[in-house]
């Protein structure tokens, strides 16, 4: 059996060299383009506009990584995932980063192996339901059939909710938000269920949206944010700091449309996020422009929520404001 | 394996032996064995390397922990989000188990109503049935599941239900809603009854047999059997009172209470998978019977059977033979195609177990395997079963 023995070995030799990872950057630099995973469409967050190109919250995020490991937003693979199979997306490596509202849990973050870079839209859990069936409150529902998107954390503060306020519900499945659109619009469940800024965003599919009222009950925190995978942590902190970097520049009151003037500032924080002091590029590998090339292709954070929520959705910034403001954004200084 | 004996065998036999048939033979099917186990055992470190490498736990301990999400279709045991993942995994597998069950008896019977009217001399019988066969067997199964789905959402809403027979069935389109029994005391007598019929009717049959062969004379076995079936557990159910009260369903709040509800997303899945079947089915039961020759029918008019035990007795029993395997192969289909219940969310073991518990735990491998492993187990017992059969109806030869 010596020849199995050399196979076994031989067998593991290739796996060890197919499966060790260069540096994921290096990876991404040497293919050209930065592959993102992102909702399946969730009008706000991600979703294709009339030329068919994808924007969107969550996009934006993916287009400002872009822009820092190449200095331009467009060098980036778009990936639609649904809830159920995002996380073996990029477990497997077939994307870089996943930016689809996905909450933030300890379990994602340790069990499934994944490195949670930040949060860029703090959530809740609401309901929506129809204005004639009279409910005001989301303690009436009992006995009401409900809409929910499967393998979400939603699925489960729904069980629990439930659970805890002593009432009983029919769950009715669904597999992405369009199709729970269609199964809420035909009448199957009285109740849709999801993160808040999801229930906005699906009121706009609807076909009465203004029949439709979000209920006033949050039921859950639901951090939102991208992640990577667990083990590379360069390539985790890029993600990270591009996300700080958006902060920060609104925090700074750096726009996509006065950083050219920055040059001049005095400030040194301004300086250097947009690279004109400090080695922050250098310390992350990357170039020292950077950030500066986040927030003049993409923007910086406010400026991104108001293009893609506010403008088109009317979600009011709410929690999402600067800590400033009385928000929770609050990004580590750049330093 | 192979390249040692290759070098061996050069070293003894000289080139010669490679022209050898028997040594090349053997030399070739060694060589793929020896490929596919490097593949296999390239896939197994590859995979192990991986998950180490992404910190992904692994192991079946998931199985234990609570599933935290409700399921909305249960109706072999209960079930609360409180229940584990391991439970989760049984009531995904009856779900799976019952759709397919009853999807086989549905396009069975239905295979076989269609296979014999496409045979009609009835010209529009005949193409009706031609028409359907081809409309339903070239649409793709995805597609008529969400069809059948749409026109049960496109029934009435809850507050303007279809109230039937009395306000006693209730249809929208959140389901049907049908009286649910509650038997009383000495209902188990009706049960027993029936187990007694039923094996009374199997004896009668065997003794008219005999008797038949033994001296000639016949008796109504159909008959017979009908009634003790039916009447048996009707006189038990009479004699101990009529034990059974129904509980009816009542509109309150958002929907109905009490009585059971069929969902659509069950009823829909099971037309589609039905009727996609029975399509297939009934071109095979057509195939088997215009199989047999029709010299058979007609020595057996010449022999003066009645039409009926021409068919019974000549007929199908060869006709059998060419239907069953193919039949085998439908009813694996069904069962595997059951599995689209995903696309509607009725909650099988794919859409449950296979879906939900995989991303709320993570464990893809550990779930995909045993989800495999599932439809490999009824798959292969449905096999076994159908080859069984098989034997038994297929020609002896003497």
């Amino acid at each position: 059996m010596k020849f199995g023995k050399v196979l076994f070995a031989a067998a593991a030799a290739t796996a060890m060299t197919t499966a060790a990872q260069a540096g994921t950057l290096d990876d991404i630099k040497a293919r050209g383009e930065l592959q993102c995973g992102v909702a399946t469409p969730l009008p706000g967050f991600a979703a294709p506009n009339a030329e068919n190109v994808w924007e969107g919250l969550d996009v934006d995020v993916c287009r400002a990584v872009a822009a820092a490991v190449f200095g331009d937003p467009m060098k980036v693979k778009i990936t639609p995932t649904t809830s159920k199979e995002r996380f073996t997306v990029l477990q497997s490596g077939e994307i870089d980063m996943l930016a689809r509202n996905t909450t933030w849990t300890l379990s994602r973050d340790v069990n499934l192996g994944f490195e949670f870079v930040g949060v860029n839209y703090y959530d809740g859990q609401g309901f929506l339901v129809n204005k004639s069936l009279g409910v005001s409150s989301a303690t009436e529902l009992d006995g009401a059939s409900v809409c929910v998107q499967t393998g979400t954390t939603t699925e489960l503060n729904l069980a629990d909710y439930f659970r805890a306020q002593g009432m009983k519900y029919e769950t009715v499945p669904v597999a992405t938000a369009e199709e729970g659109a269609k199964v809420y619009d035909e009448g199957r469940c009285d109740v849709y269920t999801t993160d808040a800024s999801g229930l906005y965003s699906l009121r706009s599919t609807l076909s009465a949206p203004d029949e439709q009222i979000v209920l006033p009950e949050i039921i859950s925190k639901e951090p939102l944010g991208p992640l990577v995978r667990h083990g590379d942590q360069q390539w985790g902190d890029i993600a990270r700091w591009t996300l700080n970097a958006m902060i920060i520049a609104e925090e700074l009151g750096i726009t996509s449309a006065n950083i050219d003037e920055m040059a001049s500032s005095t400030n040194p924080s301004v300086l250097r996020l947009i690279g004109a002091e400090g080695n922050m590029g250098e310390q992350l590998g990357l170039d020292a422009k950077w950030a500066y090339n986040v927030v003049k292709n993409v923007g910086n954070y406010g400026e991104s929520f108001k293009r893609n929520l506010t403008d088109t959705l009317n979600i009011e910034r709410g929690i999402n404001a600067q800590w400033k403001d009385g928000g929770l954004l609050y990004a580590p200084p750049m330093r | 394996m192979s390249a040692e004996t290759a070098q061996n065998a050069r070293g003894s036999g000289g080139a010669s032996l490679f022209s050898d048939q028997r040594f090349r033979s053997l030399f070739f099917q060694a060589l793929v064995i020896g490929l596919l186990g490097a593949f296999l055992v390239f896939i197994v470190f590859n995979t192990a390397h991986n998950i180490e490498k992404r910190g992904i736990q692994t192991g079946f301990a998931f199985l234990d922990t609570a599933a935290g999400y409700d399921i909305a279709i249960s109706p072999f045991m209960e079930y609360t989000a409180t229940h584990t993942h391991g439970r989760v995994f049984l009531v995904g597998l009856l779900n799976t188990l019952m759709v397919s069950f009853l999807g086989i008896i549905a396009a069975t019977f239905l295979g076989v109503f269609l296979g014999v009217l496409r045979l009609s001399p009835n010209w529009l019988v005949s193409r009706v049935v031609y028409w359907y066969v081809e409309f339903t067997r070239n649409v793709p199964l995805l597609l008529q599941i969400l069809l059948w789905y749409a026109i049960f959402l496109g029934l009435p809403a809850v507050k303007q239900s279809i109230s039937l027979f009395n306000d006693t069935v209730i249809l929208n389109k959140r389901g049907l809603i049908v009286p649910e029994p509650l038997p009383g005391d000495g209902f188990m007598l009706v049960p027993i009854a029936l187990a007694i019929a039923v094996v009374a009717s199997i004896f009668f049959a065997r003794w008219a047999r005999k008797t038949q062969a033994a001296t000639g004379k016949i008796y109504p076995v159909f008959m017979t059997n009908t009634a003790l079936i039916i009447g048996l557990p009707l006189l038990a159910f009479a004699v101990t009172g009529f034990p059974l009260d129904f509980a009816y369903a009542e509109l309150k709040g958002f929907n109905f209470k009490g009585g059971v509800v069929i969902k659509p997303e069950f009823t829909a899945l099971w037309f589609a998978l039905s009727l996609y079947t029975a399509a297939f089915i009934s071109e095979t039961v057509r195939a088997g019977i215009q199989s047999v020759s029709h010299g058979q029918t007609e020595a057996s008019e010449a022999l003066g059977l009645r039409p009926s035990w021409t068919m019974r007795l000549i007929v199908l029993p060869q006709a059998l033979r060419v239907i069953i395997p193919p039949m085998t192969s439908q009813y694996l289909n069904l069962t595997k195609n059951s599995s689209l219940a995903v696309a509607i969310g009725y909650p099988d073991i794919v859409q449950s177990f296979g879906g939900v518990t995989l991303n709320q735990t993570g464990q893809a491998i550990e779930v995909i395997f045993i989800t495999m492993l599932v439809y490999l187990t009824i798959s292969l017992l449905i096999s076994a079963f159908m080859n069984w059969y098989n034997n038994r109806v297929s020609l002896v030869e003497r």
